[in-house]
């Protein structure tokens, strides 16, 4: 359906091409929580003990009670690679991954932006924001960690 | 069948040719490298009463069953992990024949993995939470962009490298090493194509700073087959029988299958130190009772990291180990000796399996001499074959 005012408007910016995330029935607290610009993880509520990836039930007391717990954002690069060939789906230029150590104990596999690739090392401070995708999502994404 | 605990071992191997377009389907590769094998053995198809091959096969047991006409299928299974599980697939048909469950166990895997569809291609499709399909976690990968089987492999080989001061061309000199291997092993793709370390240093990265092109397994048509019996029954058969001494798998908690990033430290290989672990436990072997072995080689850091895993050298020290040649054909421990899956062909790891039946029967292409026992790896699973 066509306004008259459409055809002023200001252009909108390029529709993201990055794949939406693969959501789970146990792990849509993570993904719901990123759509809202929240960076979450996964507690048992009854031993408080952390657990990733996400599981219905606490390996140490066995409780199938969860909470969602907030996360600092911030952690340390752990490894990084960047994909050359084939190109990945869903980029323009192929994207630095890497393996984050969260401050929280618990590693991610996540995007690293605002480097290149010859400056990034094992330890590099770095914190979250978020990246949009396909379907209106977002996925977090880390930067180095600003003082 | 009386139920007592029998020794088993292979009685026959058997492949197809190794293409990039088999011009038929996988159920026809199946069936001919399954037949093959049970020729090799001197058994009628029409015996086979077990069947294992990895549950992300695409040929059917039922349908493989009447293309060589089974008579009775006693039991049937299939093992998860991808290529983690082509050892584990030995390990299951052994303990079938140990059982007494079955007398004639034929183990499969078949594949058009290159002109049909592609593992190093993005896996965009179908990576769900698919249990058994050595998915593990990736759909935590998928929408950062390690979409292939190099990029998740890399993401956790860093690490060891770092820790270690390993440099791609210490990953180089596996490759060149294999690659020799298979240019004088006829039924290799790459008969005849030796590589140097320095074309290796010049091909293309397909992960920067970890994997170069040649770094990689090929992705490849074909099938390979191998047959299991009683050790007793095998001494009366056409092949000399290969006695399976041992064989077990070790899934250590919070490890999983490539997209292995939360376990505590990624610069070593749990499973593989847990197969090394439980194998030397169950036999009472140690690796310096092996006079070759053949290692899963998807990619060159699996090499290293299994060499160290498995107790040929200590933590940190394959990438000399491999640059003083150990693993050549005068070496102290001869790998892959077929050119592997990065020179023979990538059937998903049992081609090498094959190679270690041939090296202990005294038929490779590139025979070690004096061989009396094989290590097989697949990374999570691990087998010992001795001559009788």
């Amino acid at each position: 359906m066509s306004t008259p005012t459409e055809s002023t408007a200001p252009a909108a910016p390029p529709k993201p091409t990055r794949l939406a995330p693969i959501v789970t029935l146990d792990a849509k607290f993570f993904w719901d929580a990123a759509d809202k610009g929240e960076f979450v993880g996964e507690a048992c509520a009854d031993c408080n003990k952390l657990r990733f990836p996400p599981r219905p039930m606490c390996p140490h007391c066995h409780s199938v009670k969860r909470t969602v717990v907030p996360l600092s954002g911030r952690g340390t690069v752990y490894t990084w690679i960047q994909p050359r060939h084939p190109a990945p789906f869903g980029f323009k230029e192929p994207p630095i991954v890497v393996t984050v150590e969260l401050e929280e104990g618990y590693r991610l596999v996540t995007n690293l932006y605002d480097i290149a690739l010859e400056e990034v090392k094992q330890g590099l401070p770095v914190e979250v924001f978020f990246a949009p995708t396909m379907g209106n999502h977002q996925v977090p994404v880390f930067r180095p960690r600003r003082a | 069948m009386t139920r007592h605990f029998r020794e088993a071992a292979i009685a026959g191997i058997g492949a197809t040719e190794f293409s990039k377009a088999s011009g038929r389907s996988e159920l026809q590769l199946a069936a001919e490298c399954s037949k093959a094998a049970l020729d090799d053995a001197g058994i009628h198809p029409s015996e086979v009463d077990g069947m294992v091959t990895f549950t992300i096969d695409n040929s059917d047991e039922i349908g493989l069953a009447r293309c060589l006409g089974v008579k009775d299928l006693a039991y049937t299974t299939r093992i998860p992990g991808g290529g983690a599980a082509a050892v584990a697939t030995i390990y299951q048909a052994m303990a079938m024949v140990n059982a007494g469950l079955c007398n004639t166990v034929l183990v499969w895997r078949a594949m058009n993995e290159r002109s049909q569809y592609r593992f190093g291609q993005p896996h965009t499709q179908n990576i769900g939470p698919q249990a058994g399909n050595g998915t593990g976690s990736l759909l935590w990968c998928m929408p950062f962009g390690a979409q292939t089987p190099a990029t998740w492999e890399s993401l956790a080989a860093q690490r060891y490298m770092q820790q270690y001061g390993v440099t791609n061309e210490d990953l180089g000199r596996v490759a060149v090493a294999q690659r020799k291997y298979a240019a004088t092993n006829p039924a290799a793709w790459f008969y005849g194509k030796p590589i140097t370390l320095e074309e290796h240093q010049s091909s293309k990265w397909i992960v920067e700073p970890i994997l170069r092109l040649l770094d990689c397994c090929q992705e490849s048509d074909g099938g390979v087959a191998i047959v299991i019996t009683s050790l007793d029954r095998a001494k009366d058969l056409k092949q000399k029988p290969v006695k399976i001494v041992g064989a077990c798998q070790s899934i250590p908690y919070n490890v999983e299958v490539i997209s292995n990033y939360y376990h505590a430290d990624l610069s070593m290989m749990p499973e593989a130190e847990g197969t090394a672990k439980r194998l030397y436990a169950q036999t009472g072997m140690k690796p310096s009772d092996m006079q070759a072995a053949m290692i899963y080689d998807a990619f060159t850091p699996q090499v290293l990291k299994q060499l160290e895993g498995f107790g040929f050298c200590k933590r940190g020290e394959a990438k000399d180990f491999i640059k003083s040649g150990e693993i050549d054909i005068d070496g102290i421990l001869p790998i892959n000796t077929n050119g592997g899956l990065i020179g023979e062909a990538y059937i998903h790891g049992m081609n090498n399996i094959a190679e270690g039946v041939r090296q202990v029967r005294g038929t490779a292409a590139n025979q070690v001499k004096k061989v009396e026992r094989v290590l097989v790896s697949s990374g999570m699973a691990g087998a010992i074959f001795e001559r009788v």
